[in-house]
């Protein structure tokens, strides 16, 4: 019972004025961005990510994990309210939350959503907090062979197993990894893609490709499509978000049923919360089908409460895999390493002993912040609807300002603002042709270490190819990768795509506006 | 000719709809019900729901009035307004108008009062009745 004596001292570290103050306004923040379609907990976090050099590092982590929460939370506001979701991690929840909130029943899905949310971060952390000091364990046996197969794992998966087109993953993956290259070799010397420039020696500062990609990019890409859609009604929650005793005996088997879904998938690099949500959601229209009569359509409560579950419990086991393996597996937890990162600690299995007291504050956080989280959405979701009234103009040239200060602020240099224009031009580009963004943020924050774990492993074995594939860790990874890979090209082989996915994404399309993080 | 409705959910939205449609009958005309939202918010509350519209729509073809709904997206929409009504060359434009307090009127303006000044044609203003 070690893990609980030290997150009981984690709770203790966490439990003064203004490491709550942290807690509250990261909830705050991740609501709000998780709210507004096109914003998202990743974009939050890249536009904080400079403001928050001078903050000691629990505080900004601890805030940033907060808006990680907070975006599954507030996404499916919009959704149920508007028809529009939050963030392709409520797409799911939409269909039956809007239908449900057509019917009249808006506060009883948009509580659904909240409780269903907290049921699943707080079962997701509670296994982390029991499980991640033994995955850490574990992982101490990692050799540079090992973490570079993890790595590969990670760039394989994001790109080709769970992205739409295998091909544009790909493409996405190589243009991070370019980007992850510029600068001097540290082992070499020699200088990597800098065309002589002297600012480019040190590398592209990885704030300045988050925030180019996430805010500047969506950016262009809502002016891009500026005047082509106007406003659409947005339906009154009215009435106590109360729900019933047997609302609640319907919904409790669906939220645990989508925790249980969620789980697992935090743990894979499979682009975050978007396939689980859509495994919660055709779980429960099956189990639908069997009853005498069966409501999926006409708004089903299980429907809003499973997936939403879902989305939340891959946030929290994707915090167990990134403490104790330092793997990302999504956007918002790459952006999270980089935090680690910026403040000289690397996630992984020695930062349990390394940085232990901090690890066991930001796990106690993370139940402080779905409790926050709950308070702030269960009552007032009809209240975080009224962003949605607020003029896009100010809101985006508010994001480009911020943008801009916050890249300029980490360099001082001018050359970092043309870079950070010249790559949201390229994320622009990207979006506009369906290429996938997540591999980017991915590889550029895990292609040092791909790199350089593999240098080592090759070093340590003098140049001996074979010792990628000596240990049972590295075989294991590598057969999971090629079996990922295999029942990709089986899936894709076989004409039946699962059709709720197709249609969604098909809807999601259709729909003004689109999540910014597609992948958080 | 035709009889222009500037609609916006408001509580003189009702009161004007049937004004106006009495105005169209009257005069034999077609009935243009327009209402005008922004293009900027995700949410606008002066977009009006598609029930409201449909609901008009039948109640218009009930009494024998051609009448057909109009959405246009403009960021100021007394202009909006105005240039409807000069396309259709309107005989009436009819408008919801509510009170509102002089400090009110100061900071946001009055669209109502931009359309009764500046129209070409007669503007019907109609208030909720109590």
């Amino acid at each position: 019972m070690d893990q609980l004596t030290s997150l009981a001292g984690g709770f203790g570290d966490v439990l003064t004025p203004m490491n709550l103050l942290w807690v509250v306004v990261g909830a705050f923040l991740g609501t709000a961005v998780g709210v507004m379609p096109g914003l998202g907990s990743a974009m939050a976090v890249a536009l904080l990510l400079p403001m928050t050099f001078t903050l000691d590092p629990l505080a900004a982590l601890i805030m940033f994990s907060g808006i990680y929460f907070g975006g599954l939370f507030g996404d499916s506001t919009a959704g149920i309210l508007m028809n529009t979701p939050g963030n392709s991690t409520a797409i799911a929840t939409t269909f039956e939350g809007h239908a449900m909130a057509r019917g009249g029943r808006a506060p009883q899905a948009l509580a659904t959503s909240a409780i269903g949310a907290f049921t699943g971060s707080i079962l997701a952390t509670v296994l982390v907090v029991f499980f991640a000091p033994t995955m850490a364990d574990l992982a101490t046996r990692f050799g540079p062979g090992e973490y570079f197969a993890l790595a590969l794992f990670a760039f394989v998966a994001i790109s080709t197993v769970v992205s739409e087109s295998p091909l544009r993953g790909v493409a996405a993956l190589v243009f991070g990894l370019a980007l992850a290259l510029v600068g001097t070799d540290q082992s070499t010397g020699t200088a990597r893609f800098t065309f002589d420039v002297p600012a480019l020696f040190d590398g592209i500062s990885i704030v300045v490709i988050t925030v180019a990609v996430l805010a500047v990019g969506e950016v262009l890409h809502v002016a891009g499509r500026h005047g082509r859609s106007g406003g659409t009604e947005l339906i009154p929650s009215r009435g106590r978000p109360w729900l019933s005793g047997r609302e609640f005996r319907r919904a409790l088997p669906a939220w645990l049923r989508g925790a249980g879904i969620g789980i697992p998938f935090g743990i894979i690099p499979a682009g975050g919360a978007e396939v689980p949500t859509f495994l919660s959601y055709t779980t429960e229209k099956q189990l639908d089908r069997r009853k005498e009569e069966p409501e999926f359509g006409t708004g089903a409560i299980e429907g809003v409460a499973g997936p939403e579950a879902a989305g939340n419990a891959t946030a929290g086991s994707a915090m167990g895999a990134l403490l104790a393996l330092g793997l990302p597996t999504s956007a918002t937890a790459a952006l999270l390493l980089a935090t680690f990162q910026q403040y000289g600690m690397q996630p992984g299995p020695l930062l349990f002993e390394r940085n232990g007291e901090i690890v066991w504050a930001l796990l106690a956080a993370l139940f402080l912040a779905a409790i926050v989280l709950l308070v702030l959405n269960l009552p007032f979701a009809p209240l975080w609807a009224k962003l949605l009234m607020l003029p896009q103009s100010y809101l985006y040239a508010g994001i480009t300002v911020f943008a801009s200060l916050g890249v300029y602020a980490t360099g001082a240099s001018q050359t970092d603002l043309v870079l950070m224009c010249a790559l949201g031009l390229l994320a622009f580009v990207m979006r506009r042709n369906d290429v996938p963004l997540a591999p980017v943020l991915i590889a550029v924050i895990l292609g040092p270490l791909a790199e350089y774990s593999l240098r080592d492993a090759m070093s340590n074995s003098g140049n001996d190819p074979l010792t990628l594939v000596s240990s049972p860790i590295t075989i294991g990874l590598y057969s999971l990768l090629a079996l990922g890979v295999a029942w990709t090209v089986y899936r894709r082989l076989r004409p039946a795509v699962p059709a709720t996915l197709a249609e969604a994404r098909e809807q999601e399309d259709a729909d003004a506006t689109e999540g910014a993080d597609s992948r958080s | 000719m035709t009889v222009v409705l500037a609609h916006s959910p408001a509580p003189s939205a009702d009161t004007a709809f049937r004004s106006a449609l009495e105005q169209a009958r009257m005069r034999g005309t077609d009935l243009v019900v327009l209402n005008v939202s922004s293009n900027d918010a995700l949410a606008d509350p002066k977009h009006a729901a598609d029930t409201t519209l449909e609901g008009y729509l039948t109640e218009a073809a009930a009494v024998g009035v051609t009448a057909r709904v109009e959405r246009v997206l403009a960021s100021d929409a007394a202009d909006a307004v105005l240039e409807a009504a000069r396309q259709h060359a309107a005989a009436l434009l009819v408008v919801g108008i509510r009170h509102r307090s002089p400090v009110g009127k100061l900071l946001m303006g009055s669209t109502a009062q931009r359309i009764l000044l500046a129209a070409d044609c007669d503007v019907l203003a109609v208030k909720v009745k109590r």
